[in-house]
């Protein structure tokens, strides 16, 4: 019933994506999408998508998958390019109506709309290619030095593994509920609005009791395995700078200044 | 109210990789007040086989037939179905949601769309069916119940539908041998007093022997037997090969004829009980 969740989905593989060290692939994702604010025309998305396109290619991501990953924000994208279409003042190509469509309008808009559907590819080719649990790894470690000021790298990270993790099995569990209470006569798929909030309470009062019963027999099994929280440490897989890195760290870099330039 | 099977198939995610046929081309008929078990190892396709009968699930080929009308055909009510045949699932305590434990048994019959007085009775009549005191019971929130408690609150959630096919999977998994006994117990009498038809899911062979009138032995997505449990309980050399067995007690008799004692198979202890005592004083008499 509720399976096309796709949300933090990661796509296995062994290509040179997939393989660069965690630490690494988060700080280059987030620069390659700091570099997209400083674009201001069309030639310097022109290069910024031919990169994306080789990084999906090289990830062997389909690009089926990337663009589901869009579908859900198409709303988001349409209303902002509408919205910058007819509010942006210039020089006036024609009206409809009450509202005027300059040529600077039309601009921003492609400018904005672009802008939002490849933050959105970027961060989604970060996840797609990197499992959850690298993922928070590589926050985990590169929170590490913030550790000074009070921030708890290790516990934020157990936190966001833990949620990944319970995903699959509370969906798992709310399709059983809602089979049990559909067995009973209950009905989530028609009737008004009301009507359907209404139905969802015996499908999330069992949820929500069954969600604190896992997290407090998780925080017991920890416990009982002498869990207590990062300090000294150690893990199975140690990250390791390999070749691999600094190779696409310089690729991201002549890519920026590409785009720096151009722009 | 007859159940008829014709060719029913499931598979779960079709057309992709993951493709996987839970059940393959499965054919048979129940009549009326019959008491069946279904056993099978994890994954052999009874759960999801259960799901078919009340349309929670949908056939991928093949037709069931409750009382001569198809489910999940055009026009044909789901809520009906739902009411006629009764679902208990896996550790159904964990479905309860209600405040009190009266508001909870009356869920399903709420849902029926029943009048006030209706629903009481049944709610009366369900909760005293499973063994509980209704009077007593009945404004108590059901999570301050005991364990064995609130399987039983939740089982005349169900009763309350009152339908005409109770199916239960594992109803006593989790449960200490006393609320084991009781909970078998009450469903037996259930089965007794009302004439519903019963099925019964469960990895125990001895609650199968001692309670069912046929078993129906599912492996890999197929009905392998479908027979009395004694028949059923001499093929122990198949049972074992997909991963089930026979009683602790048949294995006792077959060991007992090895040795070449003159006892026939028993598949209950009572049963056994009567071979053994007949064996000891026909030997004292010779």
């Amino acid at each position: 019933m509720i399976k096309n969740i796709t949300i933090g989905q990661f796509i296995p593989g062994d290509t040179p994506i997939h393989n660069i060290d965690p630490r690494i692939k988060i700080l280059l994702a987030m620069s390659m999408i700091t570099i997209l604010f400083f674009i201001t025309n069309f030639w310097g998305y022109l290069v910024y998508a031919l990169f994306v396109v080789l990084i999906i290619f090289l990830s062997k991501v389909p690009f089926k998958i990337i663009a589901r990953g869009l579908r859900p924000l198409l709303a988001i994208i349409i209303i902002t390019i509408v919205i910058n279409m007819f509010m942006t003042q210039g020089e006036r190509l024609f009206s409809i109506w009450r509202l005027t469509i300059t040529r600077e309008g039309l601009m921003m808009a492609g400018l904005m709309g672009l802008r939002l559907i490849f933050l959105i590819t970027g961060a989604s080719l970060l996840t797609l290619t990197t499992s959850p649990i690298a993922l928070t790894d590589g926050i985990e470690k590169l929170l590490n030095p913030f550790k000074k000021i009070g921030i708890p790298a290790h516990e934020l990270a157990m936190m966001m593994t833990i949620a990944l993790r319970f995903i699959p099995t509370l969906l798992e569990e709310t399709d059983k509920i809602m089979k049990a209470q559909m067995a009973r006569g209950a009905d989530f798929e028609t009737g008004n609005l009301i009507a359907r909030a209404k139905a969802m309470v015996p499908l999330l009062v069992p949820l929500f009791i069954s969600a604190f019963r896992r997290a407090d027999e998780l925080a017991l099994a920890m416990e009982a395995r002498c869990y207590r929280g990062g300090e000294n440490r150690t893990r199975m897989k140690q990250l390791k700078l390999t070749m691999l890195d600094f190779y696409s760290a310089a690729a991201i870099i002549v890519f920026c200044a590409i785009i720096i330039f151009v722009r | 109210m007859p159940i008829k099977i014709e060719n029913l198939t499931h598979v779960y995610m079709k057309g992709t990789t993951f493709e996987h046929t839970a059940i393959d081309d499965v054919s048979f008929e129940l009549q009326d007040g019959e008491f069946v078990g279904l056993i099978g190892h994890t994954g052999s396709g009874k759960s999801t086989f259960i799901q078919h009968l009340n349309g929670l699930l949908k056939p991928s080929s093949g037709k069931i037939f409750i009382d001569d009308v198809e489910v999940g055909a055009k026009g044909v009510s789901m809520k009906q179905v739902r009411q006629k045949v009764g679902l208990v699932f896996q550790y159904p305590e964990h479905q309860l949601f209600e405040e009190t434990v009266y508001k909870d048994v009356a869920f399903g019959p709420k849902n029926l769309g029943l009048s006030e007085t209706e629903v009481n009775q049944r709610v009366k009549d369900a909760i005293e069916l499973v063994g509980l005191k209704y009077e007593s019971i009945k404004d108590i929130s059901p999570f301050e119940l005991s364990g064995g408690q609130k399987r039983r609150v939740a089982i005349a959630g169900v009763l309350a539908m009152q339908p005409k096919v109770l199916i239960l999977d594992e109803p006593t998994a989790g449960l200490d041998p006393k609320g084991r006994d009781e909970i078998l117990a009450q469903i037996k009498q259930l089965h007794k007093s009302k004439g519903i038809t019963v099925i019964l899911v469960s990895h125990s062979m001895e609650d199968i022997a001692n309670l069912v009138d046929k078993v129906i032995v599912m492996s890999k997505g197929k009905v392998i037997f479908m027979d009395t449990p004694r028949n059923v309980f001499k093929e122990v050399d198949t049972l074992e090969r997909i991963g089930l067995g026979a009683p602790q007690i048949t294995y006792l008799t077959r060991a007992l004829r090895s040795k070449g004692f003159n006892i026939s198979e028993c598949i209950s202890v009572e049963e056994a009980k009567k071979e053994l005592l007949h064996l000891l004083r026909g030997k004292k008499h010779d």
